[in-house]
């Protein structure tokens, strides 16, 4: 039997890269040994995709992208499809769970330094990463054709419409109408299933070849490939399979039954996951009385709504919002620190770091909020704190006063 | 490297998390594999379908749909019941030994009441629905042709009993779908559980006519 799988082995090896593909990405690739919490959720992100994708594939057999029949078929899913609640239900929760873990990911990077140099390409691929996502989430949110749905869309595709210049020609083009409709609808559908989806999948890839090609950061920010035995092999690392394979895969049950229960006990989870506005039809004659995003584009929702218009025009509020969003791509060179991590940072960057997660979740909480003058006054003071996080990053760093960075990773 | 390794005991763990690890998947998957089933609108548009037959004059067929599929009700003639067991060295299954229908319609006519044929009007070779020719002898299927049905995608031959004749490409006999008189006139199609008939009515799901 076992000379027979050997044969096998053999048999493709010679017509294609199994084996150095298995030793190159998993069994002699090294990463660090001091991983710490923080280091799973690359792994979760990658094993949400796999959930929604095939949550999602299921979804495709049964809903129908027509403004006429969009919402029934919703509910076709949930009562007469077998089993069809439980699919929606995880591919709602994955939605939402996917942003929980992408910014844990994300802060972990910010923490830790892991956009620095050589990491600078893998951290805007990972930005790519994170923009398509919210394309994605932003663009599956109008299928259920609910309220929220079509106000949502509306009131983003709107946005657009105040570019200078191009702006009202654009969102008719992004509409393919005047209004959202049924064709918006329908191409949404195609851009949400079919396009995102092979793009995302394409950069997560290009993402884990850049990881691979230089290898992980860990909590300490010094590099494992300094120090390296006779055979070439770092320190300070361990094999990824079967180390960090098994390690990720206990992280994965944790988080697997934290993701059952959400899906089980609380599919809307107060009307966070799945606003209540949503179980109500599309009408575009009336507005609900309060609308907001969902939960994870709130932060940038009350940037959007704490910038005054300027000029007659709402554009500064969306070039605001778009900045906040993109400003994480030229991280790498507004951090000048000497030091990659947290842990040997001095107080400035980690009170800026502290304001910053406070201004982010701030907002978020605000944008779900009505926009009374005080929550305003508010938003305006956390946009303010949120962009000096950034703004300020070239000289915060520098003056900082750091601790000398270990030569080797440290572990207890 | 000393390898003070407990290999039995690692063997042991491996397989008990990769059988817990592959019931997990394993449930995990059923519901994704069970939402291919059919729904429950779908399982509704299955549902029986009650005809009433007075309507059909002898020697003619109606066509009835159930589950999506033509069933048709023959009401067949003296003559035509005469002529049934004149052929069946011509037949590939003449006493339809092979099941392909209920077992109270496993006899000559195949059917409940000699007259009334109920067969389902899809072509055991591929699923076209063969044409009703009741005549007898017309010109283009030949002197022998003693009424019956013809498949107009691949030529397969069944006669008024809906038996396959030989020589043709579909293998077996038409199929007899599960069916039962709730009264003379009215003839239910798609279950035959007499269990479930309360004064005459199908206890369960309403039949739509």
């Amino acid at each position: 039997m076992m000379n027979l799988i050997t044969k096998l082995i053999g048999w493709i090896d010679e017509r294609f890269p199994l084996v150095s593909t298995w030793k190159a990405h998993l069994s002699e690739y090294y990463a660090p040994k001091n991983f710490n919490f923080w280091y799973f959720f690359g792994g979760l992100a990658l094993l949400v995709l796999v959930i929604q994708i095939l949550s999602g594939i299921f979804l495709t057999m049964n809903y129908k992208p027509d403004a006429l029949f969009a919402f029934a078929s919703v509910e076709y899913i949930m009562r007469d499809v077998q089993w069809g609640w439980l699919l929606r239900y995880i591919h709602s929760t994955g939605a939402s769970m996917f942003f929980v873990v992408i910014y844990l990911h994300m802060f972990r990077g910010l923490m830790y330094g892991s956009y620095r140099k050589p990491r600078e390409l893998l951290w805007i691929i990972g930005m790519i990463i994170y923009l398509a996502l919210m394309g994605e989430a932003f663009m599956g949110y109008l299928l259920p054709w609910g309220q929220m749905s079509f106000w949502g869309a509306q009131v983003i595709v709107n946005l657009f419409s105040s570019v200078p210049f191009i702006g009202p020609d654009l969102a008719i083009m992004i509409r393919g109408d005047f209004v959202v409709s049924d064709i918006t609808l329908n191409r949404f559908f195609a851009l949400h299933v079919v396009a995102i989806p092979l793009v995302l999948v394409l950069i997560i890839v290009a993402h884990l070849v850049a990881l691979h090609e230089v290898g992980s950061n860990n909590p300490d920010g010094v590099e494992i490939k300094k120090h390296k035995d006779s055979n070439g092999i770092p320190l300070d690392g361990v094999p990824f399979f079967p180390y960090m394979v098994v390690k990720d895969g206990v992280a994965a049950v944790a988080f697997l039954m934290v993701f059952s229960a959400v899906v089980f006990f609380a599919p809307d989870m107060g009307g966070y996951f799945l606003e209540y506005n949503n179980f109500v039809p599309a009408n575009p004659m009336k507005t609900p009385e309060h609308i907001a995003p969902v939960w994870y584009f709130t932060p940038y929702y009350a940037i959007l709504r704490a910038v005054p218009p300027m000029f007659g025009s709402q554009f500064p509020g969306v070039v605001a919002m778009g900045v906040a969003t993109v400003i994480f791509f030229a991280l790498p060179w507004l951090d000048r620190g000497p030091v990659k991590s947290i842990r040997y940072r001095g107080p400035i960057y980690k009170t800026f770091l502290a304001a910053f997660v406070v201004s982010f979740v701030g907002l978020g909480y605000l944008g779900l909020m009505p926009a009374t003058e005080t929550y305003t006054l508010i938003s305006r003071i956390l946009a303010v704190v949120y962009f000096a996080f950034f703004f300020l990053m070239p000289w915060y760093t520098k003056i900082d006063a750091c601790k000398p960075e270990p030569d080797r990773v440290t572990s207890k | 490297m000393t390898d003070n390794v407990d290999h039995s005991k690692r063997r042991m763990l491996i397989a008990a998390t990769t059988a817990v690890g592959g019931v997990a998947a394993a449930g995990a998957g059923a519901p994704f594999v069970l939402s291919l089933q059919p729904s429950e609108r779908a399982k509704a548009a299955g549902a029986p379908v009650e005809v009433d037959i007075s309507g059909i004059e002898p020697g003619t067929m109606i066509s009835v749909e159930w589950q999506g599929k033509p069933v048709w009700i023959v009401r067949r003639t003296k003559e035509m019941l005469d002529l049934l067991p004149k052929h069946d060295e011509d037949l590939a299954d003449p006493s339809s030994s092979i099941p392909q229908q209920p077992e109270y319609c496993n006899n000559a006519t195949r059917s409940i009441k000699p007259e009334i044929l109920v067969v389902l009007g899809v072509c055991t070779h591929l699923g076209c629905s063969p044409t009703f020719r009741p005549e007898v002898a017309p010109a283009d299927l030949g002197a022998q042709w003693a009424g019956g049905w013809f498949c107009p995608c691949h030529g397969s031959r069944f006669d008024l009993a809906a038996r396959v004749f030989k020589g043709v490409p579909a293998p077996t006999n038409l199929i007899i779908p599960p069916h039962m008189y709730l009264s003379e006139t009215r003839l239910l199609i798609g279950d035959d559980d007499k269990s479930k008939l309360k004064g005459g009515q199908p206890a369960d799901r309403g039949a739509a006519a």
